[in-house]
This record gives C-alpha cells, structure tokens and sequence, in this order.
C-alpha cells in the first residue's frame, strides 16, 4: 500500500464516521468536527486492513457500508456478509457510511452506493464476503510469517488468530497495522452456506439503540454553527412557475433573514429558526404562473391514459405466440380495465437537506439513498466538479424509493445555501411533501384472455399505459426511447404463468406530474393487475384461484414452491366462519413471494383484514429477524396504500396536502403478519434475492381477490375505500 | 417571560409565544430528539410529556405553558434506560426509527396510566402514533413486555 493511499484511508475513515452508529451523536453534538481538517489528521491509530475494514488495536473493526440505512436494517446485514469471512469478533463490530466522495476519489472501491431496487444485499453480497475474506487472509499471512508457520496451518475465529501446533494466538488488533501492508490476496474461497455462523442467524440490529434514545441520528437533527433554517413553497401547480413574490412584506417579521427565489419554480424563507422561516412563508404574498399545468385533472389524465390503451405507439414487453390469432379462436374470452391512482410516498421525516455553500466547495449533509447521486446532482446544478463537494450520508426518516434518483431536494437545498454565505437547514412541511411528490404513476391496464373449448388459457393480452418513470429519472435505462420496466410483473423474467399465447405492450404517455420509484415499483401495480385478472380468470373457469395459479406454474417449481408454501401455512380453503382469503403471487428483485390474507367486510362495507401470511424465496436470508420486519413493513405501506391512499389532480395542484386526507394505516389496523421463509438457497439461482420491496406488490391483489371471495364484487381500481364506502346495493 | 421546565431545567422562554414547542425544543435547546412528521397533530412524531401525560408538541405554543414540566425523550429514561427502550433495544423495534421517539413517549404516558395494558388498551393509546415502517406489532410486543418486566415483583426469580 502507498503512502498516498494510506494517507486517503485515514481521510476515508474520518469522513465516513460521521454518521456511524457509535460515533455519530458525538460527531452530530459538535459538528465542527465534521468539517474540521484538523480531525482529518488525528487518527493515527487506524489499521484499513483493505477499503472495507479498519481495525483498531483493541480489535474495534469497522466495516464501512456505501449503501443507505432506510430501515431495512443495512447497517446490520452488510457488515454481517462482511464479518461473516473475516471471522473478527462481532461483538466489536462498528458500521460506518462510506463518504460519496471518497468513493469517487478511490476510484469506486467501495462499488454501487445506490440504495434502490432491493439491490444492498443481492447486489454486493459477494465481493462484501470477498472483501472479509481477503482481509482474513492477510491477517493470517501476517501471523503465519511472524511465527515462521505457513499460513494454512493457522485459523481464525472472533478476531484471535490460532496455530494450533504451536498453541500460539494473536489477536487481529495487534497485527492489523502490518497486516495492512501485505498485498491484498486477488482469489478467495469463500465459505459454503453450511459453514456461515452469521448470515442465517437473527443478529441484533446495531442501530436500534440510538433510534430508541432519541439520539440525534438524521440529517434532520443536523446543527452547525451560524445556520439558518429554510422553510420553501413550490408551484403548486406541477409544472408551474414562479412569477414573483414580495419579500418586503415579510423581512420584517421575527427572526426572518432572507427571501429567495429557487430555480424559477419555488421560493425559501430563511430565518433563524424553522418556525420563525414558516411562519413569514404562509404570509408571503406569491405570484405563480400555472401555464399548461392548469389543464392537468384526474379525470383528464383518466381520459388521456384510457385512450393509451388503444393507441398504436406501444412498446412490446414480451411476445409469446400469436395473441391475436389465439384471442379470435377462442371459444370464450375475458376483458377488464384495471386502473392505479398516482401515490405519495410520505416518508415519515418530510423532505430535508443541510447545505453549506462557499466558492469552490459545497458540503451536504443528506437523507440519500444514493450518495454519489447526491454528490453528482449538487456538483451539477452548483457547477462545481464533483471533488469540490463533500456528502455527509445521515440515517433516513423513510426512503421507500423518495430519496434515491429523485434529488430534487438536494438539489434545491443547494440552490439555497449557494445564495447565502451560512449553511441552510432547509426542511419540507408536510403539505409540501405530499404535494410535490416524484408519484408511483397512475397507470391503466386493458386485459384480455382466451380460453379453447376444453378450458385451457390459450391467450392473454396485457397493455398499460402511463407516465414513464425512466424517462424523468434514468433515460439511460430506456431501451431505444421506450421504458420496458413499465411491464414488470408481465416480462420474461418475473412473470413464470405457461400461456402459449401472451403479449404486454406499454404506451406512454408522459405529463408534468413527477413520477419515481414507489416501493414495488412497476411490479406493485403490475402485479396488481395481473394477479387480480388471473383470479378473475380462475373463477370464469370455476376454479379455485390458487389451484388454477397451480396449473399454470407446473414448468414453475420455485414460484409454485412458494405459492404452496403460502396456501399451507394459511391452511388454504379453511378460513374461519365469515372470514375470507384471497392469493397473490408475484416475482420480483429476483424473489418469489406469495401471500395469503384474510379479511372480512362489515355490513358498512369496511375491509378488516385479520391476517397475512407471506412467503418469500429469497435465495438466502442473511438476517431473517430484519427480513420478518421488512415484510411486516411491506404489508403496511401495501395496505395502507390500497385501502386509502390516491393522489388526484386539479388544475395541475395535488389535492391532498397531510395525513388526514393522505391516511397511513395505524395501530389498530394492523393484521398479524406471518413470514413464511421459503428459501431455496441456489437450487434456482446463482442470484440472491432482495426482501426490501418483494412484500408489498401482493397485498392489494390478495385483498381485492379475498374482497372477491367474501362480497363477488371485483374491484378494478384502487383505493378500495372509494368503493366500499358506497352504498352495497349502489 | 415565560418559564417552564424542561427534562428538569428552568428555561425561560424569549421566543415569540406562538412558537410551537416542537420547534423551540429542536432549534432552540437543540433537543432533536423530538421530530416533526406533520405539524398539524396527526402522526404522534412529536410526542412529548407535559405533566406526565403524551402531547403533541407541534400543536402546543411556547406562550401558553407558564409552569409546566416538559419531558422529551433525551429524558425519558433518567438514571439509566426506561424500561420501554430497554424493551425496544431487546425487541428491535425500530426500523427507520423515526417515529419511535414519539412512540415510546406515547407509550410510556400508557404504563403510566395502566400497569398492565390489554391490546385494546394499547389501540387506543397508540393509534394516533403513525409507522410508515409497519414496526406496530413490534411495539405492541415491546410495550407488553415492559409492563410485565415493570410489574413483576423484584425478588421473584
């Protein structure tokens, strides 16, 4: 190792502390030290055994994580994969965020920090076990030469290297420093599953203690010296601009600093508290120009996507067979329109970022789950090169997709601080939060199959049509122009039904209305339309659903392996007295889940639901006490989603603004949910599989085909409130 | 001036006296640990005690509270863990986490007024507190678990 790279580790290492678990409300309670060039030289005492892991000569081994803690409890698990080969003490292990541009510096040695898509585990198990592996290994040689033994004579085990022959042991603290020095082995073997002590087991999360002591843990809890706090209003109008505001009114209430235009399309007061920034925004006089916006409605866009449907600019996802031909012969055929509404997120800390702006040099201190695109969108709207701007990563108040490609408010917390020559705290109010929004997008779907006269499924054609997410948020996964992942849930990939006949086509239709990725993404919608069609399919023939799924999964044994686990568990068929189920199944992030609910619906027409049980192939579970919580979670954000939750349009403005007109399910909502572990190691796929997401794109079609199975009203269009409050007979 | 005491201090409060309290916790006496989820008294975030009993701070103003005993989370537990995060730590309740301050606020305020709470009990106390995670079974377990720990007699084995 160089002097040069030693000389960056310890940079990496004080950097990347500011927001580890341990350290972090010491670092939070004197924020200088974050900033500070001084702490950046003191730690002389530091062993990086290789860019993942520093360990200290009382065997502290931090493990550095480049992905986002969310809740989904990847401070625990990612440093697990890496504990897991290096063998070291867990009891010593200390989580760390990797700084983005310290990742950028070294040339990404610490890979994809992108927090999305399920990917933390499935994307970076393996060189994260590599990384222990190798480390272990030079702390190994390390040993192995100073006692004059070869190396495989040695073993290692909670941080205490053995020769057994000679009965010697070292501990890695006190060898780390010379172990660093040796090369980094390039080929490692890593352990088969039967040999893991720590991937399978329900280690104790290493966050949640700070998160029970109101330790000052998220961006939002950042306090630096001279700050001013940001309140902002935004067109409310999607697509709108700002003509002009009248500061003069305001600058003379109570600790008020500032007024200030941001990008054209919003306005920030900046005070010397929040409230104080709040209070003089909701008096601030605004002049806003809706444009085209203004045409934009619920019931306009409904119009414009169900025209989609027919239209011929569509996309092709998957063509099986001859669908037209199959659909013409066929003896009897079904339709259905199925329709999404457009969805917030609501993360429960609103949107926030702290930034301080100098020449030349910009500093973020940031909910991301993506720290290099925070980094890269401040350095661009700032025109600073990307070295010129430091990112601090805090735990996230939610992320449920909000805070990764979408970087609209790092963006504007920037824009803010640039203005001023203090750092700027700039936090969203709920209404803003709810009314600009990158929404899960409202989609459509026209369905229709085909059965032969002995009653098989001959044909099924999809088409959705919908604003395309990729196109506002990643153009660089279009495929010649088209967003295929609009599809997900009816592609090759993570749809496994046999029909012989089959096509899905996507049409888009784009507006000013932001739309991002919603936990699920396209498969939450998709699968919502096409696992309530297979269950309308089912009962047409007289099937039971989840026999009929099972008959078109016989060439599908993993995502039939799953179903059945499901259906086993819930003791399918036999749900109590007045109590109904309903199944879904859908494949996603290279997982199978399968859910089985039941629910019962009260003469007013109210859905309770009693029970989930939720089964889930993910390959491997490397924490399953964390994977139980991810799927309790995904059950909420489904269900509450499903049972109250649209975005609607008017004149371009979202009319939802809190969470009295936007409802997230609460205490006594909440079902029991029974994580069934459905695993099947690699007896499918070379792949793992994510759990972050996997959970929710079930719930809604499981709860419409149970709302089916207790009341024979097929609801086709979400929330599930806005039909079963009507009156039954209606 | 107003005067109120805070996790056991005297303050006396200059800040205009419609400040929610809320906000003078968080930026005046740099008590993060309290969180604002929605300004308007519908997600329990901001949950702190007053006189002992759960409110929600962002719908409280500095002007009205002469006299009153504030407790935020950073005091919840005074001498050492209040049996609830002890609870939350061995359960692993929080996930995000960011709720849980309030939750545990709202809970604690609970034991305080029922030793032993049934599951109806605790839908009532706590369904005003929102997860967006879906941590309520964990914090049902969590509170029961509490309770029983707080109710058991100290020389039972």
């Amino acid at each position: 190792m160089t002097l040069e790279s030693v000389r960056l580790s310890r940079r990496a290492f004080v950097f990347g502390i500011s927001a580890a678990a341990g350290g972090l409300a010491l670092r939070a309670a004197s924020p200088s030290a974050l900033t500070s060039p001084v702490a950046r030289e003191t730690s002389t005492r530091i062993s990086e055994i290789t860019a993942w892991i520093v360990i200290e000569p009382d065997d502290t081994t931090v493990i550095r994580v480049a992905r986002s803690e969310m809740g989904q409890g990847n401070f625990t698990t990612l440093p697990m994969l890496v504990a897991e080969e290096l063998e070291c003490d867990w009891s010593r292990v200390r989580a760390e965020y990797v700084e983005a541009g310290e990742n950028l510096a070294r040339d990404h040695v610490w890979g994809d920090m992108v927090t999305a898509a399920s990917i933390s585990i499935r994307g970076s198990q393996s060189y994260l076990r590599k990384a222990g592996a190798q480390a272990r290994q030079m702390l190994l040689d390390e040993a192995a030469a100073r006692w004059r033994v070869p190396s495989p004579e040695c073993s290692a085990r909670d941080s205490i290297i053995t020769h057994a022959k000679t009965r010697r042991t070292i501990r890695y603290g006190q060898i780390a420093a010379a172990a660093a020095r040796r090369p980094v082995p390039p080929e490692v073997s890593l352990k088969p599953p039967e040999r893991w002590r720590l991937i399978g087991k329900p280690i104790p999360r290493l966050d949640v203690a700070d998160k029970s002591l109101g330790r000052p843990i998220y961006a939002s809890d950042v306090r630096l010296p001279g700050m001013l706090f940001a309140s902002v209003s935004a067109c409310p109008a999607l697509g709108g601009r700002l003509v002009s505001f009248d500061g003069a009114k305001v600058m003379g209430m109570p600790g008020v600093r500032y007024v200030l235009a941001v990008e054209g399309t919003a306005v920030a007061v900046l005070a010397d508290s929040w409230w104080q920034a709040n209070r003089a925004r909701l008096q601030l006089p605004i002049v806003w120009d809706f444009g085209k916006a203004r045409e934009l409605t619920t019931d306009h866009l409904r119009e414009t996507f169900r025209a989609g449907l027919d239209a011929a600019d569509v996309a092709i996802g998957r063509r099986m067979g001859d669908v037209k031909a199959a659909l013409g012969e066929a003896v009897t055929l079904v339709h259905a329109d199925y329709e999404v509404p457009y969805l917030a997120h609501t993360t429960m800390e609103p949107q926030t970022c702290t930034a301080h702006v100098t020449p030349g040099h910009a500093e973020i201190w940031a909910p991301t789950q993506n720290g290099e695109g925070t980094l890269l969108n401040v350095a661009k709207v700032l025109q600073l090169d990307p070295g010129q701007v430091v990112v601090h990563k805090h735990h996230l108040g939610g992320g449920f997709g909000r805070r990764g490609l979408a970087q609209d408010w790092a963006r504007m917390a920037a824009l803010i601080a640039q203005q001023v020559d203090r750092p700027v705290k700039m936090i969203w109010t709920r209404d803003e939060d709810v009314r600009h929004d990158y929404y899960r997008p409202m989609v459509l779907a026209r369905q229709s199959a085909g059965f032969d006269r002995d009653g098989n499924l001959t044909g099924w054609r999809v088409r959705v049509c919908g604003s395309s997410i990729l196109v506002g948020l990643s153009p660089d996964r279009l495929k010649d122009g088209q967003d295929i992942e609009m599809m997900n849930a009816f592609l090759e990939e993570d749809m496994a039904y046999a029909v012989p006949n089959f096509e899905v086509g996507y049409v888009m239709r784009n507006t000013t209305i932001p739309v991002g990725f919603w936990r699920g993404v396209n498969h939450s919608q998709n699968g919502f339309f096409r696992e309530s069609f297979i269950d309308e399919l089912a009962h047409h023939r007289g099937r039971d659903p989840y026999e009929f799924r099972r008959g078109l999964l016989a060439k599908s044994p993993r995502s039939l392996a799953v179903l059945d686990a499901a259906a086993r568990r819930a003791n399918w068929g036999h749900a109590g007295p007045s109590v109904y189920q309903g199944i879904a199944l859908v494949e996603c992030y290279n997982s199978v889940t399968a859910q089985v609910i039941e629910l019962s619906v009260s003469a007013a027409g109210d859905i309770k639901v009693h029970r989930v049980v939720c089964a889930t192939d993910a390959g491997y579970l490397v924490n399953p006490r964390i994977v139980e919580s991810q799927m309790e979670g995904a059950v909420v954000y489904g269900l509450g989603a499903a049972l109250y939750n649209e975005i609607t349009v008017q004149q371009g403005q979202v009319q939802q603004s809190n969470f009295n007109d936007y409802r997230a399910l609460r205490m006594n909502e909440m079902p029991r949910v029974e994580f069934v572990d459905a695993s099947s190691g690699n007896r499918y796929t070379q792949e793992w599989g994510g759990v972050g997401e996997p959970g929710t794109p079930p719930l809604a079609p499981a709860i419409a085909n149970a709302v089916f199975a207790a009341t024979g009203q097929r609801i086709r269009s979400l929330p599930f409130a806005r039909h079963l409050r009507a009156p039954r007979d209606a | 001036m107003v005067e109120f005491t805070v996790n056991g201090a005297v303050r006396q409060v200059s800040e205009e006296p419609d400040t929610p309290l809320l906000w003078y916790l968080r930026d005046g006496l740099g008590l993060t640990g309290t969180r604002f989820g929605c300004g308007a008294g519908l997600c329990g975030c901001c949950t702190v005690h007053l006189h002992g009993r759960a409110v929600r701070s962002c719908l409280l103003r500095v002007g009205d509270l002469n006299g009153a005993i504030i407790t935020t989370i950073e005091a919840l537990g005074t001498g050492g863990l209040h049996p609830l995060q002890q609870a939350w730590i061995d359960l692993e309740v929080p996930q995000c986490g960011y709720c849980q301050s309030g939750q545990l606020m709202q809970a604690a305020a609970l034991l305080e007024q029922l030793s032993n709470p049934s599951d109806a009990d605790i839908d009532a106390a706590m369904s005003g507190n929102i997860c967006r995670c879906g941590t309520y079974p964990r914090i049902r377990a969590a509170i029961k678990r509490a309770a029983a720990q707080r109710n058991a007699v100290p020389n039972t084995p």
